[in-house]
């Protein structure tokens, strides 16, 4: 028994104890709290065997080794009752009602499951009320039931047990060294060199390929940031309808629409890059650096990727011209090439230069001249 | 009765095959301190094995593709519209699967609960001085726990491919893109290409569901089990000291507590999920690169990274034809790795400034160690006003206030916000220890005034009760500095004469500094940092536990 290796890391100060040893030691550091039971009704508990406890050979030799002092051997740790009966009485009742409605709350769970279809949003909204109502009764209740049960039906208890340092004793350390290095040596590492390295040499190509492994996770950008699929004679269309847009519908000035290029609205990929906006002006409002060339009957179209992180700079302020990105609050004067006022962009929203077609469709007339988007380190 | 002899024969079985009786009954009596502040570990764990259970139901149905569907659920207004068939099987969780909805919304919220969790409970063992030695290794798992969840989060919300969570995607790609040299590489092997791709739904997921919750569970269990084998700290108090721990037995009564806290954890997400709705994709649309909602917010946990990018001013450098995009990365990466670089390495420079290798079982009282204290506040500080003003849009709108004046509120804020907090903070910890001196010196003012027979008039007081004072009176003392070799020459030892000795000097005069330890009986109680207490003029010469003020006024003399 003395002997056993428990594996029990948090054993604490019994680790080394034998059972006799380990129970008076308990005895001594154990302590009630308010309400500790008598000891006369401790003295005629006989002694019987519950899981954890020693067999009765063992417990009988244990009895044996102090003579007549029998009952002290079998001194309770805990307290069997509470310190106030009619008190704990009345909780257990509570706890009994906690218990009973969760139960009954369960069943209206599954009921409700069986009850309650979905398959559109207020059935939805009504099997959602009904499951997370009753779930909720069970937990808290059960919750509640158990802690008033800890609080006001078990004996109030605080026990003290030492702690030792975690630094084990110098002879354990000597030990544990000795037993390293003689692993070391009888292994042979040490003492083999050609072994040792051959076997790091080994292992350097094996770290490495996990890492080119992962090579084909994806293609190199190659110079793909830098250009969209903007090209010469390619139509503007509205996002959404996919119409392309004549400069004579869009004449109200100080509208904005999103605009895709055409044939691309549906491409994620693409519109990552390319989704555009256009404004329309009063005559004289658009002014450099604003690209007036660019511009087809003082509409002007610029690029909707924030030039910041890459939201789409969606909210435009009529009155002063103003784009924001929602997401960081970059501010672009519209009217001036779209110059940063404010926030964390660095560089003005790219201007996608426009022109007409021959039926009189706007069309970009090449693709933007710069990289459209966040910075990114090949960006000159 | 019955029961009994199956119980006891089940535990013969097991017993006779593992040999447990008497480890385990070991484990049944460990004594476990009691504190409330001692739930918030508990709240994360729960929370964590709740974000198990229901992210394992909803995988049953959730379809990790950004394979385009036309949409023919049951919910209305979205029917006909192009989506990915992520977003697709998230509507069908929510609207056609029974319990989906509510099970969805408690997994989201589980979420929420584990980070604040993880907040509170580190800032409790930050402000307790629960994080030193022993207990190092716990204080960097937890790190690195923080960390995991932060990705751990940030990936499952935006597996539903969303408009709301596509914006967040969108502005990782921004972000990775801006750091130097390997940026756009990174971003294409990430996405798999351009932006958006069609694979970064199936890799996040992979992540979320299998590579991250399998660390955050060995990193847990390491963790639980640091803190089972080093026995939990205790707060101060009558009886309780670093050589013992004081508390109830985990059987029944540990047991049964945190049995009941689970239950409450679950049934508060619950109540949660149930009636607090909570990401409501359905609203947000399927994502589309060419759409975004105004007052767009993440997740709490990710406001401070928003809050950086928000407040950052445009600076950027190009040259040798190459972009530093610094309004980007810099806030990216700077707020959140100082913060998480100075926690990791605190625990080190507080041993080596105060020369305190003792193991601490006992927690500090935050007034106790006003250096720390007001540390803590200065970067709750600086990271509070970096979270709130990843809001800046919302309180502009809400208080009417222009949002740049925010915004640049903010860009000062972030500097003077924490000095001033790490000033009051101070102060008001030092406050708190002269009002403890004053209870320990003078007892309770008692409200009773009482006329002497010389016509004095004096106030009573009654002592302090004792388990009051042992609270009172538990302050952590310091070791004292080297000191000088020979007192009569008063040079210090040569290690603390150097560049990194004068900086150590310095440090730990404003570590230790704390009220007048309270005088009893005409005799300092506990040691302060030398203020007010005269020398005995015999130096100490090596850092000794409990070392007399005597020292520590020896290495004053060293300049």
């Amino acid at each position: 028994m003395s002997n056993n290796p428990s594996g029990q890391p948090g054993s604490g100060d019994s680790g080394e104890q034998s059972w006799p040893e380990y129970l008076s030691s308990r005895e001594s550091r154990g302590s009630f709290g308010p309400g500790e039971s008598s000891a006369e009704s401790e003295g005629s508990v006989p002694p019987r065997r519950v899981i954890g406890t020693p067999p009765p050979a063992t417990a009988r030799t244990m009895l044996a080794d102090h003579g007549d002092g029998g009952a002290a051997q079998t001194a309770r740790e805990l307290p069997a009752e509470p310190p106030d009966p009619v008190k704990a009485k009345k909780a257990e009742l509570i706890v009994a009602a906690c218990f009973l409605i969760a139960m009954l709350a369960g069943f209206g769970f599954l009921v409700a499951y069986g009850l309650i279809g979905v398959g559109s949003v207020t059935d939805a909204q009504h099997s959602n009320l009904w499951l997370g109502g009753t779930l909720s009764l069970v937990l808290l209740l059960l919750g509640a039931g158990a802690v008033i049960w800890v609080r006001n039906i078990m004996p109030p208890v605080e026990q003290t047990e030492a702690r030792h340092p975690l630094r084990s004793t110098d002879a354990d350390r000597e030990a544990f060294k000795e037993t390293f290095e003689e692993g070391a040596e009888t292994s042979q590492f040490v003492k083999r060199p050609l072994i040792r390295r051959t076997l790091i040499a080994a292992t350097v190509p094996l770290a490495v390929a996990p890492l080119v492994l992962l090579r084909d996770m994806g293609p190199l950008p190659g110079t793909s940031l830098d250009h969209t699929v903007w090209r010469k004679g390619r139509r503007l269309v509205v996002y959404g309808t996919g119409r392309p847009i004549t400069p004579g519908e869009f004449s109200s000035p100080g509208s904005i629409i999103s605009v895709a290029p055409e044939g691309f609205q549906d491409d994620d990929d693409a519109m990552a890059k390319a989704a555009v906006i256009i404004i329309k002006f009063r005559p004289e409002e658009l002014q450099p650096p604003t690209v007036l060339p660019w511009t087809v009957n003082d509409i002007v179209a610029y690029s909707k990727i924030c030039t910041h992180v890459g939201c789409p700079a969606a909210l435009y302020e009529q009155t002063t011209h103003h784009i924001l990105c929602p997401c960081h609050q970059s501010t672009f004067d519209a009217a001036r090439g779209a110059t940063v006022l404010f926030g964390p962009a660095t560089r003005p929203l790219p201007q996608l230069p426009m022109g007409l077609d021959s039926q009189g469709f706007l069309i970009a007339t090449s693709d933007f001249h710069e990289p459209v988007g966040p910075s990114f380190w090949e960006r000159s | 009765m019955s029961v009994e002899r199956a119980l006891e024969s089940t535990g013969n079985w097991l017993d006779d095959r593992l040999h447990g009786a008497r480890g385990v009954r070991v484990l049944l009596r460990k004594v476990f301190p009691d504190h409330w502040s001692f739930l918030l570990g508990e709240v994360v764990l729960y929370s964590f094995i709740i974000l198990l259970l229901t992210g394992t139901f909803l995988t049953l149905w959730f379809q990790p593709s950004m394979t385009d569907v036309i949409y023919h659920g049951s919910y209305l207004p979205l029917r006909g519209v192009r989506m990915s068939e992520a977003y697709q099987s998230t509507l069908h969780i929510s609207f056609d699967v029974r319990g989906g909805l509510l099970i969805r919304q408690i997994h989201h919220w589980a979420a929420d609960l584990f980070m604040a969790g993880i907040f509170a409970h580190m800032l409790r063992i930050f402000f307790t001085g629960a994080y030193r030695k022993p207990r190092e290794i716990n204080w960097l798992i937890g790190i690195v726990l923080l960390t995991l969840g932060l990705l751990e989060g940030l990936f499952g919300y935006s597996l539903p491919d969303d408009l709301l969570s596509g914006a967040g995607l969108r502005i990782l790609e921004g972000v990775i893109q801006s750091i130097p040299i390997v940026g756009s590489y990174v971003a294409f092997f990430l996405f798999g290409g351009a932006f958006p791709g069609h694979l970064i739904v199936p890799r996040l997921y992979i992540l979320h569901v299998l590579l991250i919750p399998g660390l955050i569970l060995a990193l847990v269990s390491v963790h639980l089990f640091l803190m089972f084998h080093q026995k939990h700290t205790q707060m101060p108090g009558k009886g309780r000291t670093n050589e013992n721990v004081v508390g109830a037995p985990t059987y029944p009564y540990f047991m049964a507590k945190t049995g009941a806290f689970f239950f409450f954890v679950f049934g508060a997400l619950t109540v949660a999920g149930t009636f607090i709705q909570i990401n409501p994709i359905w609203l947000y649309g399927p994502f589309n690169p060419v759409a975004m909602s105004a007052g767009s917010q993440p997740d709490f946990y990710m406001g401070m990274l928003e809050g950086a990018l928000r407040v950052m001013p445009a600076w950027q450098w190009v040259f040798f034809g190459h972009t530093f995009a610094f309004n980007v990365f810099i806030p990216a990466l700077v707020p959140l790795g100082l913060v998480f670089t100075l926690a990791a390495i605190w625990p080190f420079l507080e041993q080596w400034i105060t020369g305190d290798r003792r193991e601490h079982h006992v927690n500090d009282r935050p007034r106790n160690a006003p250096t720390r204290t007001a540390l803590g506040i200065s970067v709750i500080t600086f990271y509070g006003i970096l979270w709130a003003e990843g809001a800046n849009d919302l309180f502009a709108n809400f208080f009417d206030v222009p949002l740049y004046w925010i915004t640049w509120a903010a860009r000062v804020g972030i500097f003077v916000g924490p000095a001033l907090a790490y000033i009051i903070t101070k102060r008001i910890c030092i406050g708190l220890q002269r009002k403890d001196n004053h209870l320990i010196e003078h007892g309770v003012e008692t409200g009773i005034i009482r006329q002497l027979p010389g016509g004095e008039f004096i106030e009573e007081t009654r002592p302090v009760s004792d388990e009051a004072l042992a609270i009172l009176l538990s302050r952590s003392d310091y070791p004292a500095l080297p000191a000088a070799e020979t007192p009569e020459t008063a040079v210090p030892p040569s290690k603390m004469r150097g560049g990194l000795g004068r900086v150590r000097e310095r440090f730990y005069k404003v570590l230790t500094e704390t009220a007048p330890a309270p005088e009893v009986n005409g005799h300092a109680i506990g040691h302060g940092n030398g203020h007010a207490v005269e020398g005995n003029g015999q130096g100490h010469t090596a850092i000794s536990a409990g070392a007399g003020p005597a020292s520590a006024d020896a290495s004053e003399e060293d300049h």
